[in-house]
């Protein structure tokens, strides 16, 4: 065998995002910013009250103000059909955010629901001409505090794929005869989605209204272009749907909201494209948030610090609409081994905007809750809390009794205690103080659990060596176009630079939704499908021909590297697919290939984890907290690329301080209102809340997951609001488990 | 937005002809509130007067050592002057504490003054509010009013005035210079703004045909030792739960001269007086600071949700003055 120097790949480096220079020269375009001839502006009308129905809606004005175009209401909206609702029970396919037949019914479900579509010539004729319409109502009781509502509370089929109430031994039991025990309630805020790029759309229809291009900003184009499809009765490959890039997601818009299809039924009236870009109120009031939950937990111990009964019960808010639960037991499913084990969710029904995805729903409110109460145990007990977890560490999965696929959370604690310098805490609260400043540190364990979805990819190689892959994924600023690039690079032996990732668009082979964390895996898996085809249709037409070094090769005798296809034991013999190419006089190859989880997620317990360290000073006469060091050591298994997945996990834990600290939508219960929904009053961290966030990673491959590799992009937000609310009780003694901890808590 | 016509003054007297010959006109300076306001069809203005050209820019020493601001000096400006910074940090560090480097780039003296309050309900079309509607209620009262007022509100509106630049003001005892028709004058910061009573839609005593022309600052040497803190829920870019200005000037352990000021807890910058009296000519010690403190907020009254500015606002006060006197008496 010759010997010759393995390039190495391009997977695991880090490279910066290929849509990076695009976005800051301005160059990337996103869903309003399409240019189309001709385009109306539209702007929505918002219900006024949250459950009854429209009396009267009076659009005169509106009509005769300068510029108006149209007011649709539900008295003259073209029909949209009911589609399935996504993220419900329902198996079909689709995008809704709710059943409600927006524009096509007089009722009314919640505060915000959009009740008029007002279209102008320009965007400000259409916004005041939006504030002329008088909705008179027949207002209803309605049913807005979760509190209220828990006696007719439901306990949901399931909670996606795992069973909503889940009993081992008898937990309740064990809890009352343990010896050491903890059982409190913790209580998160409703939160709701601030990407920076507000929800657009941009509908244009075709003159003989048969075909619909629809420019949105959107996690989940194929879907949007299956819901439009059905609502609009069109053909679903006449429904094509962009969405190349996403200002954020996070969730927010894996659904399709009300102003979509309103968006499409307006274009379709006045017959001209419509543009409708939601105000940051309007993404507030009409595109759903997380929802609040109340959760007990409660641990029991024996004398030496393992679990005896581990119980996470609570409760979520929903509407009859779109039936949305938040798993939030989900972590206690995998981390922890217990004797006795009881998990519990209901939901309950108000007349709400749709509660939806955010950021690992279930997993981010569900990691604060538990990863509380297990520090709660441990200075209980005594105990260094990241001891108390080693003696907890199931070797199989608590509750599948499968084994794991991967599992480093022992070394994550390891390798990031000593990063953080974790033996130097004091771990008696109220002992480190630096001037009027205390100081305390806290840890907690991030938990995810690691999706495949089926998808499928094409892939062209050209005759100018260079290759393009595409795939209707989604790029909302997670770095996925890199990592295919990067996974496309080393499954066809050709450069990074050489190739170049397609995507956003429905024309192009199907890709999930852009949530569970799933893209990555998923897609790349149907990538490497398709190159696996196109490199079959390459050796078959150099291993039968004459000309080629390759005549008479197996497809296990070669391999692809540097542009070409190679002999594995002679690398002197093979060719370039240039080479190929022009002898076979074709300018490309192309291969197909879809790809779906295989039997292993049946046989594993597949998850990510991450011990997280958190430092705080709180101002001890005011009560501010500020984090001065987070450190997160992530076993996501191998890292695509560096650069690009610690900017998620740093994008996780600044949107996990927000959660801990301050961000809560403040809905009035009154009216059914959000009366904070601006970023001026919604409090996001700002930079000055978030120090330097340190990252590392521990890059041990999942032997059962394409690339060895698992989703990075929502583990970063759980276990954060756990480890700040450790940290603040190391600083102060003071355990808040209601979040956000704002300084009044501290007083 | 509603529709508005546009005007540019380029002096005092054609901005103040402006603004009395058309229905329903305002003036317009960084636009940072009113065009914010606007877009949220609070403000309906039918006319704008932009008096961003007036010659009203200016940072200058008064002879006896005070200090005039233009009404157009933007707050960053204002901030990052020497004389300010040297001789009134409280409002170096209070216009600092506030906004954005974004907005203060645009913001100036005069629309900071007349800045309006943030109160959700204010906001929100759809709510009942005094302030925007007289007459329709407050519903902030049984509402979210963590952010409200705990001083001088009433039961028509407990909302409060949101600026960190107003306080330091108060606490400086500057003096607004207006100008209207014909007529100069000059207003006493602490009279400028208003309580709520029952006209809170009233939030000034300018006259709606008034333009402030400049602020005034008093020659304060002890102002020297002057600071600004300004407790939030965020480390910057939100508004003031509680702050406090103050200025102290400590000889031999006494307390000579003290102002003191409060923002976040009323309709208008808080002057503290009554604190003022307890401190002065008493012995600088932590004690007094709190009885100051209590003194002053013992005519505090709290909402549902805002009860704990009333302890925050006299720990706050504490900090400062303790902070203040240990400065002070290095120097
Ligand atoms: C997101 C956000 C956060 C903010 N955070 C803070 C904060 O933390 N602390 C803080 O103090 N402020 C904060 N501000 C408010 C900011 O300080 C004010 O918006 C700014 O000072 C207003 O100045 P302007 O020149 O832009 O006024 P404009 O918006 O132009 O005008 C405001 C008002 O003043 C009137 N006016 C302007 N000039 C004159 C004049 N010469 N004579 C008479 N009337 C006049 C106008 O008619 C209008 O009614 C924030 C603002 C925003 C948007």
């Amino acid at each position: 065998m010759s010997a010759r120097i393995v390039k190495p790949g391009a997977i695991g480096q880090p490279f910066s995002r290929v849509d990076g220079r695009l976005k800051v020269t301005g160059k990337a375009t996103f869903a309003a910013e399409y240019k189309v001839e001709n385009v109306a502006h539209g702007a929505l009308v918002f219900s006024q009250i949250a459950r009854g129905k429209i009396k009267n809606i009076e659009t005169s004005a509106a009509r005769n103000a300068p510029g108006v175009i149209l007011v649709l209401t539900h008295e003259n909206a073209p029909e949209m059909k009911k589609t399935p609702v996504f993220g419900s029970d329902s198996e079909e396919m689709g995008a809704a955010s709710s059943s409600i037949l927006y524009l096509n019914t007089d009722e009314v479900y919640f505060n915000g629901q959009p009740v008029a579509v007002v279209v102008a010539e320009t965007l400000e004729q259409a916004e005041h001409a939006a504030t002329l319409v008088a909705v008179e109502y027949e207002e209803k009781q309605a049913k807005l505090i979760l509190q209220a509502e828990k006696p007719d509370a439901v306990l949901p089929e399931h909670i996606p794929g795992e069973p909503s109430d889940l009993k081992q031994g008898d937990a309740e039991g064990a809890l009352a005869e343990a010896l050491y025990k903890v059982d409190n309630i913790y209580t998160t805020p409703p939160f709701n989605h601030n990407a920076i790029e507000l929800h657009a759309t941009l509908a244009e229809w075709s003159e003989d209204e048969k075909s619909l291009t629809v420019y949105d900003s959107t996690q989940y184009v194929i879907g949007v272009q299956e819901m439009l499809a059905k609502k609009f009765s069109l053909r679903k490959e006449n429904v094509r749907v962009i969405g190349s890039f996403v200002g954020g997601g996070f969730g927010g818009k894996g659904n399709a909201w009300a102003h979509v299809s309103l968006t499409v039924a307006a274009a379709k009236v006045v017959k001209r494209p419509v543009k409708l870009v939601l105000s940051r109120e309007g993404v507030h009031l009409s595109v759903g948030g997380r929802t609040p939950t109340e959760q007990r937990v409660a641990l029991a111990a024996n004398d030496v610090g393992k679990l005896t009964a581990l119980i996470h019960t609570g409760f979520t808010q929903t509407t009859e609409h779109n039936n949305f639960a938040e798993q939030f037991t989900f972590p206690a499913r995998h981390l922890y081994k217990s004797e006795n084990i009881w998990l519990r969710q209901e939901m309950v029904h108000l007349d709400i905007v749709p509660n939806t995805f955010m950021r690992a729903p279930g997993e981010s409110p569900g990691t604060f809750a538990l990863e509380s109460a297990i520090d709660e145990l441990a200075h209980e007990m005594g105990i260094d809390p990241i001891e108390l977890r080693a003696r907890n560490e199931p070797d199989r999965d608590p509750v599948k009794d499968l084994p794991f696929s991967m599992r480093n959370i022992k070394e994550a604690y390891r390798v990031g205690a000593e990063m953080f310098g974790w033996s130097k805490r004091h771990a008696a609260p109220r002992t480190m103080r630096d001037g009027r400043f205390l100081i305390g540190c806290g840890v907690a364990t991030a938990f995810y659990p690691a999706y495949q979805f089926p998808a499928a990819a094409r892939v062209e190689i050209h005759a100018d060596g260079t290759a393009i892959a595409q795939s209707a994924m989604h790029e909302m600023g997670m770095g996925s176009a890199t990592a295919q690039a990067q996974n496309l690079a080393d499954e066809l032996g050709l450069s990074f630079e050489q190739v170049r990732f397609e995507y956003g668009d429905s024309n192009f082979p199907y890709a999930p939704v852009a949530g569970g964390s799933n893209s990555t895996i998923s897609v790349g898996a149907a990538v490497k499908a398709a190159c696996d085809d196109a490199k079959k249709k390459i050796h078959g037409l150099v291993g039968e021909d004459d000309a080629s070094p390759l005549k008479g090769t197996r497809f296990d005798e070669v391999e692809f590297r540097e542009g070409g296809i190679y002999r594995r034991d002679d690398a002197t013999k093979g060719e370039t697919f240039h080479a190929i190419l022009r002898r076979f006089e074709e300018d490309k190859i192309e291969g197909e290939g879809e790809a779906a989880p295989g039997a292993e997620s049946e046989k594993y317990s597949m998850g990510s984890y991450g011990a997280l360290f958190c430092e705080v000073r709180v101002d001890e006469e005011t009560g501010e907290v500020r984090v001065s060091r987070f450190l997160g050591v992530y076993d996501c298994g191998k890292i695509i690329n560096p650069k690009t997945a610690s900017s998620q996990w740093r994008g996780g834990i600044t949107m996990g301080i927000g959660m801990a600290l301050t961000e809560e939508a403040l809905f009035d219960v009154r009216k059914g209102r959000i009366v904070n929904p601006s970023l001026a009053e919604y409090h996001l961290p700002v930079n000055l809340d978030v120090p330097n966030i340190e990252i590392h990673f521990l890059d041990i491959p999942d032997p059962l997951t394409p690339m060895g590799a698992h989703g990075v992009g929502e583990i970063g937000i759980t276990g954060v609001a756990a480890a700040v609310a450790n940290a603040v009780f190391n600083a102060t003694g003071k355990r808040i488990r209601d979040l956000p901890i704002t300084l009044d808590k501290l007083l | 937005m509603k529709n508005f016509a546009y005007a540019r003054a380029q002096d005092a007297d054609t901005a103040v002809q402006l603004i009395t010959q058309n229905q329903n006109a305002k003036f317009l300076s960084g636009g940072t509130n009113l065009v914010d306001l606007m877009r949220e069809n609070i403000e309906q203005p039918d006319h704008l007067i932009d008096v961003t050209g007036l010659p009203l820019a200016q940072v200058e020493e008064l002879p006896g050592g005070g200090v005039s601001i233009g009404a157009l000096v933007r707050n960053s400006h204002l901030a990052a002057n020497q004389i300010i910074r040297e001789r009134y940090p409280v409002l170096s560090q209070a216009i600092l504490m506030g906004a954005s480097a974004q907005i203060r780039n645009m913001a100036t003296t005069g629309g900071n003054l007349m800045q309006r309050t943030r109160c959700y309900y204010f906001y929100d079309t759809d709510a009942r509010c005094n302030k925007r509607e007289p007459g329709t209620g407050c519903d902030a009262l049984e509402g979210f009013n963590r952010i409200h007022a705990i001083l001088g509100a009433s039961d028509d509106c407990i909302a409060t005035h949101p600026s960190d630049m107003c306080v330091a003001l108060a606490a400086l005892d500057a003096t607004v210079h207006v100008t209207g028709t014909g007529v100069e004058r000059t207003i006493p910061i602490v009279e400028f703004h208003r309580l709520p009573e029952d006209t809170p839609q009233i939030d000034t005593n300018l006259q709606p045909d008034e333009l402030i022309t400049s602020v005034e600052l008093p020659a304060l040497p002890f102002a020297r030792n002057s600071m600004y803190r300004k407790v939030r829920d965020r480390a910057s870019y939100a508004f003031a739960l509680v702050s406090v200005a103050a200025a102290l000037e400590v000889e031999d352990g006494t307390i000579k001269n003290v102002r003191l000021a409060l923002g976040g807890v009323a309709h208008k910058p808080w002057r503290a007086t009554e604190a003022e009296k307890v401190l002065t000519g008493a012995k600088a010690d932590e004690e007094i600071f709190k009885r100051a403190a209590a003194e002053e907020l013992k005519a505090a009254r709290g909402y549902k949700h805002n009860s704990f500015k009333i302890e925050l606002a006299e720990r706050t006060i504490v900090s400062v003055l303790k902070t203040l006197a240990s400065e002070g008496g290095a120097r």
